[in-house]
Order: C-alpha cells, then sequence, then structure tokens
C-alpha cells in the first residue's frame, strides 16, 4: 500500500471520509437525464460562497455606526484597493442569489419536486429562501443611504400593522422608536450571522436530497425503476454516479455562470437602478423621504400585493397579511397539486397554462412593484394579486381535472 | 431488567429535571429579549422636546425632532380653520374617532389652541414624511385642495388637522403627541399637561 493509502486509511478508522465522499458523490446515483435547469442548485451555493467570502471581506473595512456607516462604504468603493470590486461582486451577488433561487424554484414548480416523498425537501428550501430574504433585507440597511433607511422603515412599519402587540413588536425590532443606529448595530450583526444559517440549511437541504434522491426533468422515481447500472449492480438503472459526471457538468454551468456574473460586476453592477437604487447614493435622512420609495427587485412581487390590498376598517393589516400568505401559501404547494404525474412534460394543457399565468402574474407584480401606486397601476395589481393566490387556490382542482399524458417507465432523454 | 426499579420515581424525576431545565433556559433568555428594548440612551432621546412659537408666522411650519421622529407645528390661518369643516364629507375620521390623538385634542381642529396643529410628521401609512402643501388648488392636487400633507410614497392625503382623506393608502389620521403648553410662547412636546 501506498503511503497515501495508509493515511486514507488511517484518517477512515477515525473519520468516515470515504464513506461521506462515496455516499454523496462517488456513489451518489442521480438521475441521468439532467438538464438546464439542474444548474441552479449548484449555483445557490456558489453565490452563497461569494456572498460569505465578500461579505467577510467587507466586513473588515465597514463601520456599523450610523455617523459612519455612508463613508466607509465609499471609503470601500474609492479608497480601499479592490474594495470597488468586493462591494460590486457583494451587491450583485445579492440580486444573482435571488435570480438563481427563483430559477431553482422554478425548477421545482415545472418538474413537481415537491411531490411526495420530496414535500420536506421543498419545506426547507422554503426555510431558506425566507432566511434568505432576512438576510438580504437587514444587508440593505447596512450601506445607511435615502432608501436603506426609509426601506427598513416602511417594512418594520408592516410589523406595527399587526394588532395589539405590533408596535410593541415594531420598537423591540428596531431598538429605538424609530430606525437609528441601535438598528443598524444589530442588523450588521444578524446580517453577518445569518449567511452561516443558511450554509447549515443548505447541508440539512442537501441531507433531506439524498436522503429521497434526486427528482428529474421526467418526474419518475429511478429508485422505483429497475436496478443494476455500469458501476453496480443495485443502483438505479437510470442513475449515474454525481462524481463526475454531474460535478463536471455542474463546472460547465459555474464557468458560463461566471462570464455573466463578472459582465455585470464590471460592466452594470447598478443594474440599471434595480440592483442599487438611485437615492442610496444619497445618505440617511430621517427628516427626509425619497420621491419614491421600491424595495430591491427581488423582494417586488410581494411588496406589489402588499401595496395591492386597502386599508379598511381603520387598519393596513389586511396587506400585511395578503404579503405573508404570498409566501406562506408556498410552502403548502406538496398538498395543492394532486396530479397524477410530477413533471410538466406529462401534464395537460390546463395546467401548463395556469403556470404560464402564475410566471406572467410573478414577473408582473415584480414590475408593478418597482412603479409609483397610481390609480391604474393599483388596479392592476389587484387583478394580479388575485391571479397569484388563484393559482395556488385552485390548483387541487385544475391539477386534478387536468388531462395528464401517461408517464413512461424509464427516464427518457 | 427494570426489577428493583421505581418507574415512577425515574419518571417523575425525568420530567422534573426537564421542566426545571426549560424553565432555566427560559429565565436565561429574558435578558437576551429583553436587551432589544430601547435602551436608557434610545428612551432618553425620547424624552420631551419644547419648541418655540413666538416666531412662528401665519401659515408657517415648524419641524422638530421628536423621538427622532419630525414633529410639526403649524401655525393655521384663520382661513385655514374655516376651511376645514368643509372637508368632512371626504375624510376617512372627520370627528377623531380613531385614538390617534390625546382625548385633550379630540375636537375639530384637533389641538389645544386652534391655530396651532402639532402633529407626527409620520405617514399612517408606512411611515413616510407627508410634503406640506398649504397651497390652496395646486395643479396637481386638483381644485378642491385647501392645504394639507401629501405623502409622495403611495399618495395618502391629509388636511391641515391632519385628517386622513377618505380613499387613500393611510388608514387613520396622523397622531397628535402628548403635549403642553408651558407658556404662550413654548410648547412642550411628549408630556400631557394633565387636566389643563
Amino acid at each position: 500500500m501506498s503511503a497515501l493509502q495508509n493515511m486514507v486509511g488511517w484518517i477512515d478508522d477515525r473519520f468516515p471520509m470515504t464513506k461521506v465522499w462515496n455516499e454523496h458523490l462517488a456513489q451518489y446515483y442521480a438521475p441521468k437525464n439532467f438538464n438546464f435547469w439542474y444548474f441552479f442548485g449548484s449555483l445557490a451555493m456558489l453565490v452563497l460562497v461569494i456572498q460569505i467570502v465578500t461579505g467577510l471581506w467587507l466586513a473588515m473595512m465597514y463601520k456599523p455606526d450610523a455617523d459612519f456607516a455612508f463613508a466607509s462604504v465609499e471609503y470601500i468603493m474609492r479608497d480601499v484597493n479592490w474594495g470597488w470590486l468586493i462591494r460590486y461582486m457583494h451587491s450583485t451577488g445579492a440580486s444573482a442569489f435571488f435570480l438563481v433561487i427563483y430559477l431553482h424554484m422554478f425548477r421545482g414548480l415545472m418538474y413537481g419536486s415537491y411531490r411526495k416523498p420530496r414535500e420536506l425537501l421543498w419545506i426547507i428550501g422554503m426555510i431558506i429562501y425566507v432566511a434568505m430574504m432576512a438576510t438580504a433585507f437587514m444587508g440593505y440597511l447596512l450601506p445607511w443611504g435615502q432608501m436603506s433607511l426609509w426601506g427598513a422603515a416602511v417594512i418594520v412599519n408592516l410589523f406595527q400593522a399587526i394588532p395589539i402587540v405590533g408596535e410593541d413588536l415594531a420598537v423591540w425590532i428596531r431598538g429605538d422608536f424609530v430606525i437609528s443606529d441601535v438598528t443598524l448595530n444589530r442588523f450588521f450583526a444578524l446580517h453577518f450571522l445569518l449567511p452561516f444559517v443558511l450554509a447549515a440549511l443548505v447541508f440539512v437541504h442537501i441531507v433531506a436530497l439524498h436522503k429521497v434522491g434526486s427528482n428529474n426533468p421526467d418526474g419518475i422515481e429511478i429508485k422505483k425503476g429497475p436496478k443494476g447500472n455500469k458501476w453496480s449492480d443495485t443502483a438505479p438503472a437510470d442513475g449515474i454516479p454525481f462524481h463526475p459526471y454531474y460535478s463536471v457538468k455542474d463546472i460547465a454551468g459555474v464557468i458560463v455562470f461566471l462570464m455573466f456574473f463578472a459582465g455585470i460586476v464590471f460592466f452594470a453592477p447598478e443594474g440599471g437602478g434595480y440592483f442599487l437604487e438611485a437615492p442610496n447614493f444619497e445618505p440617511a435622512n430621517p427628516l427626509k423621504t425619497p420621491e419614491h420609495i421600491a424595495p430591491v427587485w427581488y423582494f417586488t412581487p410581494f411588496y406589489a400585493i402588499l401595496r395591492a390590498v386597502p386599508s379598511f376598517a381603520g387598519t393596513q393589516v389586511w396587506g400585511v397579511i395578503a404579503m405573508g400568505a404570498a409566501i406562506v401559501v408556498l410552502f403548502l404547494l406538496p398538498w395543492l397539486d394532486r396530479s397524477p404525474v410530477k413533471s410538466i412534460r406529462y401534464k395537460g394543457g390546463l395546467y401548463k397554462g395556469f403556470l404560464a399565468m402564475f410566471v406572467i402574474v410573478f414577473v408582473v407584480l415584480g414590475w408593478l412593484g418597482t412603479q409609483p401606486a397610481t390609480e391604474l397601476y393599483t388596479l392592476f395589481a389587484q387583478i394580479a394579486t388575485t391571479l397569484y393566490f388563484a393559482f395556488f387556490f385552485l390548483m387541487p382542482w385544475f391539477s386534478k381535472a387536468d388531462k395528464t399524458k401517461p408517464v413512461p417507465e424509464r427516464v427518457t432523454k | 431488567m427494570s426489577e428493583g426499579v421505581d418507574l415512577k420515581k425515574r419518571r417523575f424525576l425525568t420530567l422534573s429535571t426537564a421542566v426545571i431545565g426549560a424553565v432555566g433556559a427560559g429565565a436565561v433568555a429574558v435578558p437576551f429579549v429583553m436587551s432589544w428594548q430601547p435602551s436608557a440612551k434610545a428612551k432618553a432621546a425620547g424624552a420631551p422636546v419644547e419648541a418655540d412659537i413666538s416666531k412662528l408666522e401665519e401659515g408657517q411650519l415648524l419641524r422638530v425632532k421628536w423621538r427622532g421622529k419630525p414633529v410639526w407645528v403649524v401655525n393655521r390661518t384663520k382661513q385655514n380653520l374655516e376651511d376645514l369643516p368643509k372637508l368632512d364629507d371626504i375624510l376617512a375620521d372627520p370627528a377623531s374617532e380613531v385614538g390617534q390623538q390625546p382625548d385633550y385634542c379630540k375636537n375639530p381642529t384637533r389641538s389645544i389652541k386652534q391655530e396651532f396643529l402639532i402633529a407626527i410628521g409620520i405617514c399612517t401609512h408606512l411611515g413616510c414624511s407627508p410634503t406640506y402643501r398649504p397651497d390652496i388648488a395646486p395643479a396637481d392636487l386638483g381644485a378642491d385642495w385647501l392645504g394639507g400633507f401629501f405623502c409622495p410614497c403611495h399618495g395618502s392625503k391629509f388636511d391641515l388637522a391632519g385628517r386622513v382623506y377618505a380613499g387613500v393608502p393611510a388608514p387613520t389620521n396622523l397622531v397628535i403627541p402628548p403635549h403642553s403648553y408651558l407658556s404662550d410662547k413654548v410648547v412642550l412636546i411628549g408630556v400631557d399637561g394633565g387636566a389643563s
């Protein structure tokens, strides 16, 4: 035995290194028919790593103090060597993270990846999504620009709409009667912590995935199919080892992704005002509200839903409830879909029509959320909100009434 | 196996240990949760502030910072005061039924002294600060506008008593902070004047 094998053996006697490697990579058999949509899981992990590394570096130069925060970001941008690049990687990374996650979730929606036995996998994913939103929201306060301050003011005020406890809850979150230095300081600490919580949740997500096995574009359980492939007699016939087949495929995806990512970081880091908003280049001023308040693009669909619901009975809690429900309803997806098939490939026109409508409605809501709420736009937002919820609440019906096609025994190309 | 073992006693001990442990964990969470409440410093910044109103001309607005929020002091003109009742029909809560003001300001002008409006300049919708628009019938707000406040964020409108228009996103009238007059010239914002 070589010295290397000796060492591996020494470690394996004390830590299951080879076992973990095999179980999760070299002998983890994933369906052989993964397509384009299967890039986004690994890309999401890549972006999380980018965010943690750039974020750690930014934290070395940033000052979480209302008097110094704005200036310290400018210091990073102008004086720190390569600081502009690290900061733009981080701010672009936030938008990239949500883009990748939205595509990852849409993949699940198309191929029924949330269906039994992957309900818990989907729910863990949803928890990751909510944790991401909290992280992004707190991070946006840190530059202490006008949009940071007023965006946070508007969002924390949402909690105030909750009856009875709302007022106290908002004060407790802020640690003050308005968004202040206290809020900034604690949001910084939480923004630093949450990515590690996210990393832990991603670990749990993958453990759950490897327990039930990956879904695929055909929505067929390869574990229930015939056994025996080139590498193992007991492994699913339609499975191939994750490493090297998908590790290499994912690296190709990473390269293409990084080309687009670098393009934005270098040539359009503000993303046309969608990634970094214009009022945020002005220091926070608690006595003056910017002309127009809009969250960053990845929150706008939910913001549009919030604004679409009018206040009545002397409270605006209804909008807040609708916005919360828009997210909660996603958790329930595994139980709303009653279709006999998982994948869009074998679903009928009814389901496809509803899914297409949902995608359009989500994009329209996202756009409306960036616009001032005129009477016409509010009406559009109300229609879109109704359709958004219709997709979920009518799903038990249309997924059952849908004319599905027969599902083949084995995965197709 | 369980011979000679008092299972009842074991269950009791397990349960009581768990309960005591939970109580301890709950107790130790208290300081962590409570540390998020406004500190003594933040509360001190919430102390009442005095505003000198002697130099405030008719129609002028003075901004005072109280608890980090803008508080407006507006010296309303006679015309403004006469205009207030004319708006009752298009307001959501003209009689100030919702408790957005101390009892001593639950009156048609929502103030202690008729001419002085003292209100927190934060929209009751989502916390933006509305703009002071004392001009009568400007082009953008329509011919019926008799002066008031317009919120640029989501388009809520308030009259010169801080009363909200019907059909706008803001659900309630602007908040009138507790305040009292120390003299004819000085108003103290943040403290009730007792019975007076």
